[in-house]
């Protein structure tokens, strides 16, 4: 991984073209401050590509702002960085059937939760009128 | 020889801590008091043995007596005398040291207090001999810290500039109390189990408010942190170390609320054993993932297998083992509280659900990426934007019924009436909603919804204040508490959507602006610290061609770790934050500048502060009743018997 990391590391500075540091129209420049969120740097500890002050941040930022240029969608600017970079760079972890569990185990503790309190609610509602009925 | 007194120290508080955990067990049965006694005593002499041992190892740091090898990889003796002191904690084996120390504090408050049964007392007391016994054998076997090096180096290697601050020093003490905290309700719920006393809710709930108090303040000091020192302006970063102190808190808030019923009512006896056993499970696992190395991120300084292996054998023993307990014990317990649909317990027991759900969802994300990467090599990352579409619409979930449950009574509420006295707090909501609308643009439903919602919580929390206005102080924690919600709720919403910042390399004299302010770089001077050398920035916020202030943020260098660091600076009108940070040299005399204006971040730790004097005050109320009123026996007994 680290390896592949320094090769792209080397590649990515002699694709990049020069671009503006930032895009005159806000509209685009709200996209790829945007984009640069979702995207994590891989040489960092939990920093985002646009948060980050390291050389790989700044190349991958460079290359967001090329391809946006360029005229390509955010998915495919992202895609792109996947097959070079894998799931990993993504912030957002893809949906795919080895992150089903990641995305729902959350909805459904919610729901099992809600269901036994459901049933203890009835419960102790049920004991509740017994108990008036038998005073 | 203070190394070796406090090897010496660490042995003998082994042989204490197994006393107590034997005769601590031993005691929970009815005629055995010499063994309570024996367990007590134990207690005391454990903290005094840990305390020594603890107090050897700051002496080492302080005198930076390189022969040790914790000191040398740790110290400098140029540090200042406060980091030396940190650096005790802010590194592995001192920070299992102070973890072990606040063990025995709390082991020690239990056996001063003698809330609760004798018997309980004495069963809570073996199982945090226990917990003791294994965490200075976890010490003396994978992380002693009084290990010798000879020969001793002249120097140390000095501490990680980012841990040299006052609030991460203050951090790691606050967040133990915290997670250590929670072996207090873990021991008497394990207690409780043995003995079958039903009362240990009342007796353990001074511990919980500690607990929870001392996290409540651990997380915000540490997002504070993050935020002032990190020097991205963010405060949350849903790093793995954050989220370990996440989910205890939010188990421990599920705690405080679910014993609340159980004492009050009853209701939920099992549930809330459970849970006191999940939330010590959580501090374990937090610990386990901070310490183990099984994260490389900005906090983890710690890696070693044998330590991860041996922490993974200690969890499944001590978790495994109150599980196995609850299983075979809980059943003969006595449940069945009666009350109605619309009813305290009812709003209780849907809190529980929102912030069981909300810790499922951040120990999931923690944990998915490391269990999958074990699995089959896929390396996935789980950031903010999977906190954003699952715990934060769950956690707002939970915000909109929080004003509920304070209006219902126990037993049986009127929902319809509890919703008529809120009409007032609802229209707080719709006030702070058109302001939004109003005053902000762009419009966005997030903020709205956002400043709807702290509106509501903190109208319903005047409206609970108003209706106890003549009774004790600790009547208004939950109102406290739960308006702190609602405070640090517009902290965050104000500082991720309205923040505006810049970035720009400037040449002495030039200005910039960001948000409503003009800032005037005024060049940068070498400083020389006690410890590292720094370039100084002069900033001048300009106001109508005046200067109002000037800001001095650095970016310092510490030649004995190598590193460096950004010492940010921060304007605060205490509704906004003007945040400056200094970049890299650009060559002649230019600086790059990073500028960030963050409305209403004060409030996001201001509301932390206002939920932990919520919890002072009701530990306050506690302490103080503690002898006046009698133990009442749980109502529920009494019901289940008709």
């Amino acid at each position: 991984m680290k390896t592949v990391i320094a090769l792209l590391l080397m590649m990515v500075p002699a694709l990049a073209a020069p671009v503006a540091d930032t895009f005159s129209n806000p509209a685009t420049e709200a996209r790829a401050r945007n984009l640069q969120r979702q995207l994590r740097c891989l040489v960092c500890q939990g920093e985002s590509i646009d948060e980050s002050g390291s050389p790989f941040a700044d190349d991958v930022r460079h290359l967001v702002r090329q391809q946006i240029a360029a005229g390509q969608s955010d998915r495919q600017i992202e895609d792109f960085l996947v097959a070079r970079y894998g799931d990993f760079i993504l912030m957002k972890p893809p949906l795919q059937p080895d992150t089903w569990l990641l995305w729902l185990a959350p909805f459904v503790v919610l729901a099992a939760g809600g269901t036994v309190a459901w049933f203890t609610v009835k419960k102790a509602a049920r004991r509740s009128a017994c108990k008036i009925t038998s005073l | 020889v203070t190394g070796e007194l406090g090897q010496l120290a660490l042995c003998f508080a082994l042989a204490l801590s197994l006393v107590m955990a034997v005769s601590g067990l031993k005691g929970t049965r009815p005629q055995d008091l010499t063994a309570r006694k024996i367990a007590s005593g134990a207690a005391m002499g454990l903290f005094v043995f840990v305390a020594l041992a603890f107090g050897a190892l700051t002496y080492a740091f302080v005198t930076s007596d390189f022969s040790i090898i914790d000191v040398a990889n740790n110290s400098h003796t140029l540090k200042p005398l406060i980091y030396k002191i940190s650096g005790v904690w802010a590194n592995h084996e001192g920070s299992m040291l102070l973890w072990v120390l606040v063990l025995s504090i709390y082991a020690a408050l239990v056996a001063g207090l003698q809330r609760g049964g004798e018997r309980l007392t004495s069963g809570a007391l073996g199982v945090q001999g226990l917990l003791a016994a294994a965490f200075i054998l976890f010490i003396i076997f994978t992380s002693n810290p009084f290990l010798r090096l000879d020969p001793a180096p002249f120097e140390g290697a000095g501490l990680n500039p980012l841990l040299q601050d006052p609030g991460l020093a203050m951090h790691p003490p606050m967040l133990y109390a915290g997670y250590v905290g929670l072996s207090a309700s873990f021991s008497y719920a394990a207690a409780a189990l043995l003995v079958g006393e039903a009362g240990w809710t009342r007796a353990a709930r001074p511990f919980m408010l500690i607990a929870w108090i001392a996290l409540t303040c651990g997380i915000a000091l540490g997002s504070w942190w993050a935020y002032y020192e990190l020097g991205w302006g963010g405060f949350w970063f849903w790093d793995p170390v954050e989220n370990a102190s996440l989910m205890p808190w939010l188990i421990a808030t599920a705690l405080l609320h679910s014993a609340l019923a159980t004492e009050k009512s009853g209701a939920f006896r099992t549930w809330t054993l459970l849970l006191a056993i999940a939330g010590f499970s959580m501090s374990l696992i937090g610990t386990f993932l901070v310490r183990s190395g099984v994260l490389s991120s900005v906090h983890a300084f710690a890696s070693d297998p044998t330590r991860g292996f041996f922490i993974m054998v200690l969890i499944a023993l001590a978790i495994g083992g109150a599980l196995a307990l609850f299983a075979w014990r809980a059943p003969t317990l006595q449940g069945g509280a009666a009350f109605d649909v619309q009813s305290r317990e009812t709003m209780l027991l849907l809190n529980n659900v929102f912030l069981v759900a909300a810790c499922a969802c951040v120990f999931v994300g923690t944990l998915y990426p490391l269990v999958l990467d074990a699995i089959n090599g896929t390396k996935i990352s789980v950031g903010p934007p999977y906190f954003a579409l699952t715990f934060a619409p769950i956690f707002f979930a939970l915000l909109l019924l929080v004003p509920l449950g304070p209006q219902l009574n126990w037993k049986r509420g009127d929902l319809k009436a509890a919703w008529r006295s809120l009409y007032p707090a609802l229209g707080l909501a719709g006030i702070a909603a058109l302001t939004v609308l109003a005053l902000v643009s762009p419009r966005s439903v997030a903020a709205t919804g956002a400043f709807a919602v702290a509106g509501w919580l903190i109208g319903a929390s005047i409206l609970d204040i108003r209706k106890r206005k003549c009774a004790r102080a600790s009547a208004f924690a939950a109102a406290l508490a739960h308006a702190g919600l609602g405070i640090s709720l517009m902290g965050v919403a104000g500082t991720t959507l309205w923040r505006s910042e810049a970035l720009t390399v400037l040449a002495p004299g030039q200005t910039m602006t960001v948000g409503p302010y003009t800032l005037r770089f005024d060049g940068v001077t070498r400083e020389r610290g006690p410890n590292y050398i720094a370039d100084r920035g002069h900033i001048a916020v300009m106001n109508g061609g005046r200067v109002s202030t000037t800001m001095l943020p650095e970016h310092r260098f510490y030649p004995a770790e190598g590193a460096d660091m950004n010492d940010t600076a921060i304007h605060t009108t205490g509704f906004r934050d003007l945040y400056l940070a200094l970049g890299d040299d650009r060559g002649g005399g230019r600086f790059a500048l990073r500028a960030y204006v963050s409305p209403l971040a004060p409030l996001i730790w201001l509301g932390g502060l206002v939920m932990a004097l919520g919890g002072f005050l009701s530990l306050w109320g506690r302490l103080r009743v503690k002898e006046t009123e009698p133990v009442t026996p749980a109502p529920a007994a009494a019901l289940a018997a008709e």
